[in-house]
């Protein structure tokens, strides 16, 4: 299974970036998810949905092995990880995230709070379970 | 602990740069809730009798609610109040997009603007850093240009207000933008925001908020988008947004067309919903947390250019489009696009271009006295009266007072048909044969404004579940039917309480409004954000008081101020319709006489319309009583 966005539904509300903040956090911070919504204005005039899509960049980068697929997601061992971000920097969607708040970067889960909440149906789960 | 808000109030002085944050007072919070509860008191303490509303010591106060930048429906909401250069009495304008929720996680429930910056500036609002930079670079610039501009140097991520060159020129209904087409449009907020030097503000916000019950309020949330989605509304009234009711505003005859000489406009399916859809829109473009995104995000191409415009909705259709007759969607696309880069409000901006196009066309002025022929239907017209009033050159240093002044200014009748209350145009109801929505726009606190009490539902229907039932059951059937004038105060008295409650709360009204999304859900989401509990019942008794506090402060502020003030223009009481489905219908003085008679009495007010010292205080405003009865 893999999140799957899909831009044209998108709406740039952003209701997604709070869920993966509540469910993965317990917090109302987009500043604390594991997504982003980019609206490019003026032109050409529409939203990009950047997702994790579990391809396994950031564990290759990390020098501490702190990083492993779970499942059917890459999770970050926060007692491994010595927040040098390399796998920051190897993301190739750009969506491993820093916070002030946090040593550890933020990545998604594969919690499907997102596709849950999404009220366009923007961000799908694919994919066989 | 104040659950649900961020907790501090950002104050910054702009002849000094120096910022002073102080904690969010709970009285202040359980009083007035928020947004344009907070607004209202912010005004009425702080604002120095007699201030001018472009003196520095007035304040621009943006202020968010306990629900913006929270898992709620439509959550983007934000406030801006000022003393109105156009009423030079109480004034808010309400935005939607992202810039509330960004100002609450960088820490701020409230930023207060006051002074005038020594030079063209932009304010730079990162979690606790706050600094003022030089604008010269981007001063005279576009407010689309300069958001864009923004956000290259600054990131995507950061929420920006800007003013066009409207703002920085005193237009006194020039609006303040956001997100490439999200205004707070009315009262000329951008006007003050242009006085004080202050050309933009960017926020950006790390930190979280706290709710009352995290969990609870998750669970809550996500049930609440479920049941959005689950009503006709999501599906029927969601596609063209706003627009969508131009067919039905129409068919029952009251659409602002040719500067509200008539109410019918034959072409309108050149200029409705469908036409935005057809041949407009690009994407759906929702505000911060929206299950139901009214703005539609498009491409227009004229034989003025092409542009990228957010909209049109209903409003500017109604005022671009019905009100100076431009006949395709994509003329009125390309209007909308220049109020929005030169940062006029489309609902003014259209009535004083109307009102122009209709002076001409009397006689009343002239080709010289404009610089050009103009007319009705011609977009080139159109554009270069609102070229012109941004510059306040030639012709537009009069438009850009507004119709009020500039009619008053020209004299030979042409008050008659200067479409406004208080100084603020009428926006997009032509209502010669609608009581409630004709009292309504007579008693809103900021003017000829429809959104405080969209009653055009009750004349028509008497009473609709939700917009979209009312526009699902068709315009022809039913037909506005002046039966009465009589009985109308208590249904819009009603509306003033409810429609501004969401103003209080941070959040957009229109899924309430539009689609029928129950009052109970937001009780309930109330209660998980900030612990209180508070049921609708007494929510509403907070929007009342605040109502009252708000007449209160047009009552200290402006000369003479009571009935004299709640009149619309003689056309509206002298002029019958001239054909369309309201043919022949007008009120008559005594009508609106009835109308503010029941509606004073109905409030507690004498029959000048001022607050008895006996209401003030019943609702709580007993210190505002005293300050009114020592001002006599």
């Amino acid at each position: 299974m893999e999140l799957k966005p899909i831009h044209e539904r998108c709406s740039g509300c952003r209701a997604c970036e709070l869920a993966c903040s509540l469910a993965n956090f317990r917090e109302m911070n987009p500043a604390k998810s594991a997504l982003g919504i980019e609206g490019r204005f003026p032109a050409p005039g529409d939203y990009r949905i950047h997702l994790c899509d579990q391809c396994g960049a950031c564990a290759e980068a990390c020098p501490e092995d702190a990083i492993s697929l779970e499942s059917e997601a890459y999770l970050i061992d926060p007692d491994l990880c010595t927040g040098c971000l390399n796998c920051v920097d190897a993301c190739p969607h750009g969506v491993m995230f820093v916070h002030p708040g946090s040593e550890t970067p933020i990545k998604c889960t594969l919690c499907w709070a997102c596709a849950e909440i999404c009220p366009r149906d923007a961000i799908v789960m694919e994919g066989g379970a | 602990m104040l659950f649900g808000y961020a907790g501090n109030i950002l104050e910054v002085d702009l002849n000094t740069g120096q910022v002073n944050k102080t904690p969010l007072p709970e009285d202040l919070a359980r009083d007035y809730i928020g947004g344009r509860g907070f607004v209202a008191k912010l005004l009425w303490d702080k604002i120095g009798r007699g201030t001018d509303p472009f003196d520095p010591e007035n304040l621009l106060i943006i202020a968010t609610g306990p629900l913006s930048g929270h898992l709620v429906p439509a959550s983007g909401k934000t406030h801006f109040g000022t003393k109105s250069p156009a009423t030079g009495g109480y004034a808010d304008a309400s935005m939607g997009g992202h810039f509330g929720p960004a100002l609450k996680y960088a820490g701020y429930d409230i930023l207060i603007l006051k002074g005038r910056a020594p030079e063209p500036s932009f304010l730079v609002i990162e979690d606790e850093n706050v600094e003022l930079r030089s604008a010269e670079a981007c001063w005279g610039q576009g407010a689309i240009t300069v958001e864009e501009d923004l956000k290259k140097e600054l990131g995507e991520s950061f929420q920006i207000i800007t003013i066009g060159p409207a703002g920085e020129n005193l237009v006194r209904f020039a609006c303040i933008s956001h997100d490439f087409g999200r205004q707070a449009g009315r009262t000329g907020v951008g006007a003050v925001m242009g006085s004080k030097n202050l050309k933009a503000v960017a926020v950006r916000g790390t930190g979280g908020l706290p709710v009352f019950d995290v969990d609870g309020l998750f669970e809550k949330s996500k049930e609440a988008y479920k049941k959005v989605r689950a009503k006709p509304g999501f599906a029927g009234w969601t596609p063209e947004g706003t627009a969508g009711i131009t067919n039905w505003v129409n068919e029952v005859g009251a659409f602002p067309t040719r500067n509200f000489q008539t109410s019918f406009f034959p072409g309108y399916k050149d200029i409705n919903g469908q036409a935005v859809l057809e041949r407009i829109k690009i994407t759906d473009k929702g505000c911060f947390c929206c299950p139901t995104p009214c703005g539609k995000y498009g491409k227009t191409a004229t034989q003025l250019g092409t542009a990228h415009v957010e909209g049109p909705e209903y409003e500017s259709i109604a005022l671009l489009g019905g009100a100076c007759v431009l006949g395709t969607i994509e003329e009125v696309a390309y209007a909308n696009y220049l109020c929005d880069e030169l940062g006029l409000d489309t609902i003014s901006a259209g009535a004083v271009a109307a009102w122009a196009m209709e002076c001409f066309e009397k006689g009343i002025l002239t080709e010289q006295q404009i610089g050009r022929k103009i007319g009705f239907g011609d977009l080139e017209s159109l554009a270069y009266l609102l070229e012109k009033t941004a510059a306040r050159e030639g012709i537009g240093d009069l438009l850009a007072e507004g119709v009020m002044r500039a009619s008053a200014r020209v004299g030979k009748g042409s008050e008659a048909f200067a479409i406004h209350v208080k100084g603020l145009e009428w926006s997009g109801y032509e209502s010669r044969n609608a009581p409630g929505m004709m009292l309504a726009y007579m008693t809103a606190d900021v003017g000829a404004h429809h959104n405080r009490a969209w009653a055009l539902g009750h004349d028509v229907a008497g009473s609709a579940a939700s917009v979209h039932d009312l526009i699902s059951a068709g315009g022809r059937g039913g037909r506005l039917a002046k039966a009465s004038v009589s009985g109308k105060a208590g249904r819009v008295i009603e509306l003033q309480h409810i429609r501004p409650l969401f103003d209080c709360l941070g959040i957009c009204r229109l899924q309430y409004m539009e689609l029928g999304f129950e009052g109970e859900n937001y009780e309930a989401l109330f209660y998980l954000v900030t612990g209180r509990k508070m049921n609708w019942d007494e929510l509403l008794k907070v929007s009342e008081r605040i109502w009252h506090l708000t007449r209160a402060f047009s009552v200290r502020e402006v000369a003479g101020f009571g009935r004299s003030a709640d009149y619309p223009p003689p056309r509206f009481f002298t002029e019958p319709v001239p054909d369309g489905p309201n043919q022949g219908h007008y009120l008559t003085r005594e009508e609106l006489d009835i109308l503010l008679d029941e509606y004073y009495k109905a409030r507690g007010w004498d029959e000048n319309g001022i607050p008895t010292s006996e209401t003030l205080k019943r609702v709580g405003l007993g210190h505002v009583a005293l300050e009114l009865a020592g001002a006599k």
